[in-house]
């Protein structure tokens, strides 16, 4: 029984005719209707899979509203800065025989093409083998210790691979103190990360650690560190959603290190190749803009009672999720082949399902969240402008919160949609709206093209029911 | 003079929405110069010609210098520029290129004002929706039946917490400054305010206060299991102090049936303190019946007690012993059942202490019998016999062919929600039922409740004319119709 005392006056019940929200019989909003009151009509649906004895039990448990609170709060006060180059080896300590890869975790017989790919690229580049048959051999024998970037701190666009001597960006919360990392953008067409391992591959690779890496530590060890918060922000507001368009960023960040490359003493030569390099990679900024995100999102991992997705993730065969009330545990579907543009005489039977960690920028409040920033890019998947708006739009419904620093200039400014609620896809069928680039599913084969993608509900729905195993029971 | 200079990392705006807030904040009285911008070379060039000095900002900051008269002046330039940079975001977005996406849940509608959260859909999912709109700030109406228990608790005592009600689950009928919310007749305003645990007993007394020429302040639904013991009066007491409180209610009805004892004792304790009269209007076996509630609310007001409204002639049953009675609203159901087994003897029900769903859906059974056709078997998946009258006509037909059936008793809720014009298909089918009696040699007694007001949109006077004309004789009270068809049996 409830002490009287308790009890607060009713709110402004009976001062006025009351503004109505209406969900359900739709004869009750015409009715209000018709008596000139003034009706906000829900579009209500029934839950995924008939889940609603599992969302009740999630929605009573005490600690979700404040979990909520707390995990929104952090991902938006996040300060991610790039702070400096560090090799595979020395950032997420991996060693030879050890490697990353996008996504859940995964075996060799179960991974896709394209990550077999990148695996064996990644394995003549660090001199495990001499021939990319024989580095299929090794994959095959089990002879490699696969672990999923997210594990260890890290992020890795496609097949995301990293190996031990492979350079990566440092990005460090300031608000917080964690880092995240990401290897660095090989540049489009045949590169490791969509799963070619053709000879100029791997010389790139060794370009990139020998000369690319170092010239970019030197650079921003003169800044001391580049807010990529700032830069985002920017972006955003220059035509990118920071997924598929990263046009604006990375010329941003080419504008900031130029000037100290140019004083860091490097050989004119190397720095010509660098600085076109980079300037000529149009996605450059994708693989500062990924550890940006997972920097954002790991403090709001581990809060009991939250259901916000700390992470979506693809491999190539399945699709991810990690929700911060259920700690490490992934729920996984089958990922699904995008829906997009192919380059050249490439094809959507070219096209391997989903693969990569990118999902964090998604994850984060921008990507496909923000693709009313972008409408540029709607043509990829044959849309119009407007496409782009109500990509944006409707995440909101889906969404926790809003970015005070991400916005779009087109709907007034406003905060991109940030921090997935997974109870929300559930209650609303509405899944997260994701851009991605496409793979061919061959080893070997490279990028064929790039468009949305689904991600699968089943995966929502397992994190749904096990967040409500988890919940606590209110206290009556 | 006081200067102001904070440095902002990492926020960033557009130039253009930068003037237009640096406008905004130099233009407050008092403000000798105000720069906010970006901190680009450019811009501490400007500042170093105030008179400021920037030098660990670099292009990613948002600087911000103000020169003001005093420290006054200074917040309120402050307090400008925060609101002014929160006006460069967000706030016009609903209204620009085309309709955003319809809301998908009561948060997101919610989001965009409201006052009450009207719920009504499936009692599974009702608990998340009507938490959506606690939430948020708003009351909820629970229309939705089939809600567990324990979510019921759940809600109340949410709410409480919040200063919040939540009227339901299985609220059919409130009335919020006048505004109808689900089922409910068109009254004018006036003093008496009404907590019903009750959707139909609600309806039956303001009707009968409409016809003595009474309005009503708020009527507030709590809910049928309000005040058991499990869910403790929440609501109730809730509504009640709310109504207590409320200038334009002078008189305060509780409608409900007998509370669990624990719950009496808080009930009639706070009724007890309230500076309001509080009729306790409890329904049930040995209690007072609607009609004579609405006299005792009368009666505290000072009002005469009005012979309720009656049409048509009252008919004597020929032929068959049966009473048949097939109702819309579950109170009315269970008041003239009351009445009919005061004078009758057992009578087949599904409301009731020894409701037997499967025998009052028997249309062979023998006996008298009174089914609520608005009980959960008979609305799964079809709508509520007050929108949709297709199995009580259906029923009324085969009763009339029985040669034992003397009197049918009905039930014609009207007001927002309701069929548009019930008479128009139950009169004929009343006609109907009388001919096929008469064929066989049988006088069938026809005897309607008719539970409206003037005002409701079917038009009360119209529905009673038109029943009559069809051969039944029609109530305004509920429970003069019962007496009236138990008379017909002679």
């Amino acid at each position: 029984m409830t002490d009287q005392t308790d009890t607060a006056p009713l709110a402004a019940l009976l001062d006025g005719p009351p503004r109505v929200v209406a969900a359900g019989v739709e004869l009750f909003e015409t009715t209000l209707r018709d008596q000139g009151v003034d009706v906000v009509p829900v579009d209500w649906r029934p839950p995924v899979d008939g889940l609603a004895a599992e969302l009740a039990r999630v929605a009573a448990d005490p600690r979700t509203e404040e979990a909520n609170r707390v995990a929104l709060e952090r991902v938006i006060a996040a300060e991610p800065h790039w702070v400096g180059i560090r090799t595979a080896r020395e950032a997420v300590g991996i060693e030879t025989g050890q490697f990353l890869h996008a996504g859940p975790p995964i075996t060799w017989e179960r991974a896709s093409g394209p990550l077999r790919g990148a695996l064996i690229g990644a394995m003549l580049y660090e001199g495990m083998a001499e021939t990319p048959e024989e580095a299929q051999r090794i994959g095959e024998r089990g002879e490699l210790e696969l672990a999923p970037c997210h594990h260890h701190r890290a992020v890795g666009p496609m097949a995301g691979v990293v190996s031990p001597s492979m350079p990566m960006f440092v990005v460090e919360n300031g608000a917080f103190g964690n880092v995240a990392h990401c290897s660095l953008n090989e540049g489009l067409g045949k590169v490791l990360r969509y799963g070619a391992y053709a000879p100029e591959v791997v010389e790139r690779l060794q370009w990139m650690a020998q000369v690319l890496g170092p010239a970019l530590g030197a650079a921003v060890g003169r800044l001391g560190s580049l807010d990529l918060r700032a830069v985002i922000s920017q972006a955003l507001q220059m035509g990118d959603e920071l997924h598929n368009r990263n046009r604006a960023a990375s010329a941003l960040i080419v504008r900031e290190i130029v000037p100290p490359l140019l004083e860091a003493g490097i050989d004119p030569g190397d720095l010509a190749d660098v600085v076109r390099f980079v300037n000529g990679n149009e996605h450059f900024f994708l693989n500062l803009g990924m550890p940006a995100a997972k920097s954002a999102m790991d403090p709001a991992r581990d809060l009991p009672g939250s259901t916000m997705v700390v992470a979506m993730a693809r491999n190539g065969t399945d699709f991810g999720v990690q929700v911060s009330g259920t700690g490490d545990q992934w729920f996984t579907g089958p990922a699904e082949v995008p829906d997009g543009l192919f380059l050249g005489n490439y094809t959507a039977e070219d096209a391997n399902p989903d693969i990569g960690d990118s999902t964090i920028m998604e994850t984060a409040g921008v990507g496909g969240f923000a693709m009313a920033a972008a409408p540029a890019i709607v043509r990829f998947v044959g849309g119009q402008a407007s496409d782009a708006l109500d990509a944006t739009r409707s995440m909101y419904s889906i969404a926790l919160g809003e970015h005070p620093h991400y916005q779009v200039p087109i709907l007034e400014f406003r905060g991109t949609p940030v921090g997935i609620d997974v109870t929300r896809i559930v209650r609303t069928g509405t899944l997260p709206f994701v851009n991605t680039g496409i793979a061919g599913k061959e080893a070997g084969t490279g990028q064929v093209g790039a468009g949305l993608v689904s991600p699968p509900i089943s995966a929502f729905a397992d994190a749904v029911r096990a967040l409500a195993a988890a919940a606590e029971a209110p206290v009556g | 003079m006081v200067d102001h200079l904070d440095i902002r990392r990492g926020v960033y705006a557009d130039s253009v929405s930068l003037m237009q807030v640096s406008r905004r904040v130099a233009d407050v009285d008092g403000v000798d110069g105000a720069l906010v911008a970006m901190a680009t070379e450019l811009n501490l060039e400007l500042l170093a010609g105030m008179g400021f000095e920037a030098t660990d900002a670099g292009p990613n900051d948002l600087v911000v210098a103000v020169r003001a008269a005093d420290d006054d002046v200074l917040q309120a330039a402050l307090a400008e520029l925060e609101a002014a940079l929160a006006a460069s975001r967000g706030g016009g977005a609903a209204a620009s290129f085309g309709d955003a996406p319809p809301p998908r849940t009561v948060r997101d509608a919610a989001a965009l004002g409201g006052d009450l959260a009207l719920v009504s859909v499936p009692g599974e999912h009702a608990y998340v929706e009507a938490l959506d709109a606690l939430r948020a700030g708003l009351h909820v109406m629970l229309f939705s039946d089939n809600v567990p228990l324990d979510a019921e608790i759940d809600l109340k005592r949410q709410a409480e917490q919040r200063g919040l009600l939540v009227m339901g689950p299985d609220a059919g009928t409130a009335i919020v400054s006048g505004v109808g919310l689900g089922f409910a007749n068109v009254v004018p305003p006036g003093p008496v305010g009404v907590v019903a645990a009750s959707g139909t007993g609600a309806q039956q007394l303001t009707c009968l206060l409409d016809d003595a020429g009474v309005g009503v302040s708020h009527v507030l639904g709590v809910g049928g299991r309000d005040l058991k013991e499990e869910v403790g009066g929440r609501s109730t007491l809730q509504a009640l102090q709310a109504l207590d409180a409320d200038p334009a209610t002078e008189v305060v009805v509780i409608l409900s049936k007998p509370p669990a004892a624990s719950v009496a004792d808080r009930v009639r304790a706070a009724a007890a303190e309230c500076k309001t009269p509080v009729v306790m209007g409890l329904l049930g076996p040995g209690q007072d019946d609607l009609s004579a509630i609405t006299a005792e609310v009368l009666g505290r007001l000072g009002r005469e007690v009005p012979a309720w409204r009656t049409w048509g002639e009252p008919v004597r049953a020929g032929g068959g012993d049966r009473l048949v009675g097939l109702f819309a609203g579950g109170t009315l159901c269970a008041e003239a059942l009351l009445i009919a087994e005061a004078a009758l003897g057992p009578v087949t029900a599904n409301v009731g202490e020894r409701a037997d769903a499967d025998a009052a859906a028997d249309p062979t059974a023998s006996g008298h019998v009174l089914v609520d056709l608005g009980e959960d078997e008979y609305t799964r998946g079809r709508p509520h016999p007050m929108i949709d009258q297709q199995l009580r006509l259906e029923r009324i037909a085969a009763e009339a062919a029985r040669d034992d059936t003397a009197v049918l008793l009905l039930d014609v809720v009207l007001g927002h929600g309701a069929h548009p014009d019930p008479a128009g298909e139950l009169a004929p089918a009343i006609a109907d039922a009388r001919r096929t009696a008469a064929a066989a040699g049988r006088e069938l007694a026809v005897v309607v409740s008719l539970c409206g007001t003037v005002g409701d949109p079917q038009g009360r006077d119209r529905q009673a004319a038109a029943l009559a004309e069809a051969g039944a004789q029609v109530f305004v009270s509920n429970a003069a119709a019962a007496r009236a068809a138990v008379a017909c049996l002679g």
